[in-house]
């Protein structure tokens, strides 16, 4: 299978020929060009898909880890090495599908959205170098691989988010995004040297007899290496890099900051999870605590929201919660006892990065339409952008959990394992689940129902999307409709072997019945013009209200934490150290240099005989001494 | 053999002294070359009484007459220029180069 070097390359060639012709090649032609080479990548992926399951299951049972392509990049001596490679197992050949496939998708859906853009060469290049580099971080065939195209995967957001660069908002959110997120990969980078430092490797699967020693210190590797993963997939308190990212081009947003490059915390768990449940099954109790807080957290804050982007960001970071959750609530690697997360994370990942990229892809045609981002601009715009609608309600079903769309099955899955880890666990999960089908309701209803926005529709009469944009829209709502049939366990499961989904109904049913509740009381709250209820509740609780509507003031807290005490009480007195004292003695060595050379410039007379004296007293002397020495 | 060291370390010391005190170039050239001509009978000297069976210090006198031969001629060539910039060759004049 050493084709599948092709999936890497071709897009890193795209993003070469883009990139640097530039201006140079017609707008259509370098969106005709990315997107035939991100379709010939989606081919080969499912190519690959189908070769690699289809290969069938080895004498134990499992799909065997495949590695058709790797070279030894960086030797450290010893045998610490860095390698480059690709690494076929079932996880990323299925994240190979997930990434190939929205990527697709956005590529021609931006076709419609991004028409006329100044810079639509660059956003396309830009594109290409985000596929490249995610699809890199998956098949990384050990840490280090993996970091090098993690890094690549935040510049490559950072570019695109800050596509708009005359925008102010773009500028900052595009640097909030890098560094926090670059902070948190500080603690990644920490992990993987300490991982390697103990263990003398950076693969995945270090030997069984190195181990022995490294023992003590894999929780705390593995533990760094999560604060890296939480920067990336937005798990709180690093997730306030997300919603500012909203600031970028929405195919973006649904490509990057919701399909794919936020579940590569998830995906780094998954990837580390043998080793997680043998060496550290308390770090990975912590990753579900922290899970479950972000998801309730993110589900309260995104119920508030008007900014619809907004609201889908905050529904990002709390469907992320819940494959974080999932994972951290396995106990041991057979998924018949207690190792059920980790195939329901991965479900839900795959079935989350089809419905959020048509909720994003959906609001993009929204937003196209009507302008604005804002849910006071929309409402009742049902009977303009019929195509819109119906997807975009198939997407808001599935992310509530209603049976039988893709949601429900994955999320179910989530909810068994919380039950099976602690009632509470589950019981706490199923409340977000409600939560969430009640933001996404009242997101549905405020856009597609509710009273019009007379005055602006007037003006500017909403209209369905182009062609290029519905059609990604449609396919995506037909994956939607059908994932959750797919026998996702026989494919991925924590130990490899098969493992047959049996929906435990009674889990099952509590879910269903919650998330009718939520999309009861959303209707109740939000079908009808008024929204007396609402708007009674809003004044009734303002203080709350205002307070998640400001996100619990966490971007302000960070914000007094870095100005008021790490600019001011920190940096501000080493940057005085540095320009008083050390750039003081550099001043002062040059003053003294300077006044010397004043004092003795004299000597350089211009006149040859009395140098020829100086030379001459100078050689008497040199002989004298040496004589009387 | 002293009367030639004599008459070498005299040719050295007038060589010096003409060569800080003479205000003309070439009068100061003409002093270098008294001290080149002193250190080659000098050479000469000490390898005919020290070492008579050798000949490097007669090869290496011949090789300085060279080596100041060709020296004379830069020195020279340098004084014209200046004599065609500056219409004189007095040393006290020349203090362009200074600081």
């Amino acid at each position: 299978m050493e084709y599948t070097i092709l999936i890497l390359l071709l897009p890193l060639l795209s993003f070469l020929l883009i990139g640097l012709l530039g201006t140079r090649l017609k707008p259509v032609a370098a969106g005709a060009f990315g997107t035939t080479v991100t379709g010939i990548v989606a081919a080969l992926s499912y190519w690959t898909a189908f070769r690699f399951f289809g290969a069938g299951r080895n004498a134990d049972g499992i799909y065997a880890t495949q590695i058709p392509w790797n070279m030894e990049w960086l030797p450290f001596g010893g045998n610490l090495q860095i390698d480059l490679g690709i690494l076929l197992d079932p996880i990323s050949v299925m994240m190979l599908v997930v990434i190939s496939t929205v990527s697709f998708m956005v590529h021609i859906y931006s076709f419609g959205y991004m028409k006329g853009e100044t810079g639509f060469q660059r956003y396309y290049s830009f594109l290409s170098l985000f596929t490249m580099s995610m699809l890199g971080l998956v098949v990384a065939t050990n840490i280090f691989q993996m970091y090098i195209f993690w890094e690549l995967v935040g510049v490559s957001s950072y570019l695109l988010i800050g596509f708009y660069y005359t925008k102010k908002e773009a500028v900052a959110a595009s640097k909030k995004a890098f560094i926090v997120t670059r902070f948190a990969d500080l603690g990644f980078l920490i992990g993987i040297l300490i991982y390697g430092f103990y263990t003398g490797s950076f693969s995945f699967t270090p030997d069984a007899s190195v181990i022995g020693t490294a023992k003590i210190f894999l929780p705390l590797a593995l533990g760094l290496m999560f604060v890296g993963g939480a920067g990336k997939s937005a798990m709180f308190p690093l997730h306030i890099w997300l919603p500012d990212a909203m600031e970028g081009p929405t195919p973006v947003s649904a490509l990057i900051h919701a399909a794919t490059m936020v579940v590569a915390g998830v995906y780094l768990v998954a990837r580390m999870f043998p080793l997680f449940i043998e060496y550290a099954p308390a770090v990975l109790h912590v990753t579900a605590y922290v899970g479950a807080f972000t998801a309730l957290y993110a589900a309260v804050v995104a119920c508030v929201q008007s900014d619809i982007k907004r609201v889908l960001a905050f529904s990002t970071i709390s469907q992320i919660g819940f494959m974080i959750v999932a994972l951290g609530v396995c106990t041991s690697a057979d998924p018949h006892e207690g190792g059920l997360g980790y195939m329901a994370s991965m479900f839900h990942l795959f079935t989350h990065a089809m419905f959020k990229a048509l909720l994003f892809l959906g609001a993009g045609c929204i937003i196209h339409a009507v302008h604005s981002n804002e849910m006071s601009a929309m409402g009742g715009l049902r009977k303009y952008m019929p195509v819109t609608h119906i997807t975009f309600l198939v997407a808001c079903l599935a992310i509530a959990g209603i049976w039988p769309l893709s949601g429900f099955f994955s999320k179910d899955e989530i909810l068994a394992a919380c039950f099976n880890f602690s009632p509470v666990m589950g019981w706490v999960m199923t409340f977000i689940a409600g939560l969430t089908a009640f933001y996404m309701f009242r997101l549905y209803y405020s856009i597609f129902w509710g009273k019009e926005n007379k005055e602006l529709h007037a003006e500017h009469t909403p209209h369905e999307a182009p062609m290029t944009m519905t059609i990604p829209l449609i396919f995506l709502a037909a994956v939607t409709l059908a994932a959750g049939w797919i026998p996702f366990g026989e494919f991925v499961s924590s130990n490899g072997q098969a493992y047959h989904i049996h929906i435990d109904w009674a889990v099952a049913a509590t879910s269903l019945c919650v998330a009718a509740a939520g999309i009861a009381l959303a209707t109740w709250m939000y079908l009808r013009e008024d929204r007396r209820v609402a708007d009674g509740l809003a004044t009734r609780f303002s203080g709350l209200h205002r307070a998640a509507y400001r996100r619990f003031y966490i971007d302000e807290i960070y914000q007094f934490i870095t100005h008021r005490i790490i600019f001011a009480c920190i940096s501000a007195p080493i940057a005085w150290f540095d320009r008083h004292v050390v750039d003081g003695f550099m001043n002062l060595q040059a003053w003294i240099a300077e006044k010397l050379s004043w004092a003795i410039k004299g000597m350089q007379s211009g006149y040859v005989q009395k140098y020829g004296i100086w030379f001459l007293g100078g050689a008497l002397c040199l002989t004298i001494v040496l004589l009387l020495i | 053999m002293e009367y030639y060291l004599v008459v070498s370390t005299i040719m050295m010391f007038v060589g010096i002294y003409g060569f800080l005190t003479r205000r003309n170039l070439l009068a100061m050239l003409i002093s270098v070359e008294l001290i080149l001509n002193s250190v080659d009978i000098n050479f000469v000297v000490f390898n005919r009484f020290l070492f008579p069976g050798q000949l490097e210090g007669f090869f290496f006198s011949l090789f300085a007459i060279g080596i100041s031969a060709a020296e004379t001629a830069v020195a020279i060539a340098i004084i014209i220029n200046i004599y065609r910039n500056m219409r004189n060759i007095q040393v006290k004049n020349l203090n362009k180069m200074k600081w």
